[in-house]
């Protein structure tokens, strides 16, 4: 029998904790389009695109409905675009085949303009890579990843030195958009292959043809969840136990959805990502929960110890609640999208520095940071450096998502609207990395033994 | 005034059964909560979705029309 609690219970985490799923992502992999004929590989990807997910945006339109849920974005990933590129030349038609694609079956965001070149360039990839500025700046829903370094291969600093380059590139090509080419992109270490989260997300070639994965969001809920009455004096430990049951909430509900999805467009259900993944919108931000905790503001020390007990408790709730949990799943800092980072940012609470330490304990890594229209690529690219350091020593995946703001100076906010927020424009240190990006060549892997 | 009557008509009208309900009035707002057999229904869920919350509107109240399977999915293991 239903209990009118857990139904109230419910109904307050969406209207008023901004529950949501963030994301249903389609998967499709575009291995069967390769062809050496460019005009043909890219109407192979669109019809290949427009067949799969015809019937996409109208399934998620029709569960929202039934369970009352928002799906605030429905998306797709494909296979890494360099893998097609290897056999046909012009790398940016193919971001118009997927953009076309995109605006045809009505999605949001398309994810896979990208390359996975960790150890090495692969034929095709270096192509690519350089056409991301004219890709992204010629195209609204197309984002762009690229795997730069992992625990197993190590780092390739010449792909680090170029994507540097890369990230500038775009900012300035779309620097009467808000510099947003730069919000699309995303330079990993130890990507994976199953991110249903923009500007990230690629179908991994170890997936199946087609597939359903799905990011919840809930960070208001968290947050409602440990400031409930009762919780004022609560000890660590029940503030984790109180996080794992909301997690487990949050997670079952991304689960139902997920399986739903994937019945109604008959294809394998992927992962639920796990991810608490803030919104701009007043008390979505995982800032707010480390305050709540008991922290002045975001950024102060202890900052990376709550956040790495956020972090944790997501997970163990959320493995409990999923069969197949994949993904990112952790608690994402991205700072323009969540309310309380602006603010610590703004207030001089939360800097470059702390963010990166943070980086080491959160889910993905330095995320919508926007910097001085001045940073010069080699700065870019040791900021990559550190994270992909810091991911392939960990094993866990790192990310820099950084747009330089150009035409601003520290101190300036770049507005992006919707999701995406406002950024605050943060101070960098400017001493030159210049010549140990320059040197080139590939940061050997991490010893897997003598841990200390 | 009315709100039951409305809501049941509605439902009656789709042949959706009600079988349990419950009300209360939480931080000064007035709290309906109906368990509605979907099973003989004669429309689309989402038809009776949008009609029940159109009645809602209309008597200035919000009306949540949610498939069962999600509170049983969020709250039981």
């Amino acid at each position: 029998m239903l209990n009118t609690t857990d139904i109230r219970e419910t109904i307050q985490m969406i209207q008023q904790e901004n529950l949501d799923i963030r994301t249903v992502t389609m998967g499709i992999s575009l291995l069967d389009c390769a062809d050496s004929d460019i005009d043909a590989a890219c109407r192979k990807v669109y019809d290949k695109i427009a067949r799969c997910a015809e019937n996409h945006v109208r399934a998620c339109d029709d569960i929202e409905k039934r369970y009352g849920i928002p799906i605030i974005n429905k998306r797709i990933s494909v296979t890494p675009v360099a893998l097609l590129t290897a056999a046909a030349a012009e790398p940016v038609m193919f971001a118009h085949a997927l953009q076309r694609a995109a605006d045809t079956v009505g999605v949001n965001y398309i994810g896979g303009y990208s390359a996975l070149v960790h150890k090495g360039f692969a034929a095709g990839d270096t192509a690519l890579i350089e056409s991301i500025p004219q890709a992204l700046s010629e195209t609204t829903k197309v984002c762009s990843s690229v795997n730069i370094g992992s625990t197993r291969a190590g780092i390739n600093m010449d792909a680090v030195a170029l994507m540097g380059r890369v990230i500038r590139e775009a900012a300035e090509a779309t620097a009467d958009n808000h510099c947003f080419g730069a919000a699309k992109i995303v330079v990993f270490s130890n990507a994976v292959e199953d991110n249903p989260f923009m500007a990230g997300a690629f179908h991994g070639i170890g997936e199946p043809d087609c597939v359903i994965n799905v990011g919840v969001s809930g960070p208001g809920v968290v947050r409602s969840a440990i400031s409930r009455e009762g919780m004022e004096n609560a000890d660590i430990g029940q503030i984790a136990e109180v996080i794992k049951k909301t997690a487990f909430k949050i997670t079952r509900m991304g689960q139902l959805v997920g399986t739903q999805a994937a019945a109604a467009l008959g294809v394998p259900f992927g992962i639920v990502d796990l991810s608490l993944a803030p919104t701009p919108a007043v008390g979505d931000s995982v800032a707010y929960i480390l305050e709540e905790m008991g922290l002045e503001q975001c950024g102060a020390y202890g900052t990376t110890a709550a956040l790495a007990l956020l972090n944790d408790a997501v997970k163990k709730g959320g493995v409990m609640a999923s069969s197949s949990v994949g993904g990112l799943s952790g608690a994402f800092i991205p700072i323009s999208e969540d309310a309380g980072m602006i603010e610590a940012v703004k207030s001089g609470s939360l800097t470059l520095g702390k963010l990166e330490a943070m980086t080491a304990v959160c889910s993905v890594g330095l995320d919508m940071v926007v910097v001085p229209g001045d940073t010069p690529s080699d700065i870019i690219a040791g900021i990559i450096a550190d994270q992909a350091a810091i991911g392939m020593v960990n094993h866990k995946t790192t990310a820099v998502r950084v747009i330089p703001a150009i035409g601003m100076k520290e101190g300036d906010v770049l507005e992006f609207g919707g999701l995406f927020g406002s950024g605050p424009v943060m101070a960098v240190n400017r001493r030159s990395p210049a010549k140990f990006i320059g040197r080139g060549g590939r940061i050997p892997a991490p010893l897997q033994s003598l841990k200390n | 005034m009315g709100i039951l009557a409305a809501i049941t008509a509605k439902c009656a009208e789709a042949n959706v059964n009600i079988s349990d309900m419950s009300q209360t009035v939480m931080q000064d707002l007035f709290v309906m909560t109906m368990l509605a057999d979907i099973s003989q229904c004669r429309v689309a869920f989402t038809d009776l979705s949008d009609t029940l919350k159109q009645c809602g509107k209309e008597m200035s109240m919000q009306v949540h029309v949610m498939h069962e399977d999600i509170f049983n999915s969020m709250h039981r293991i």
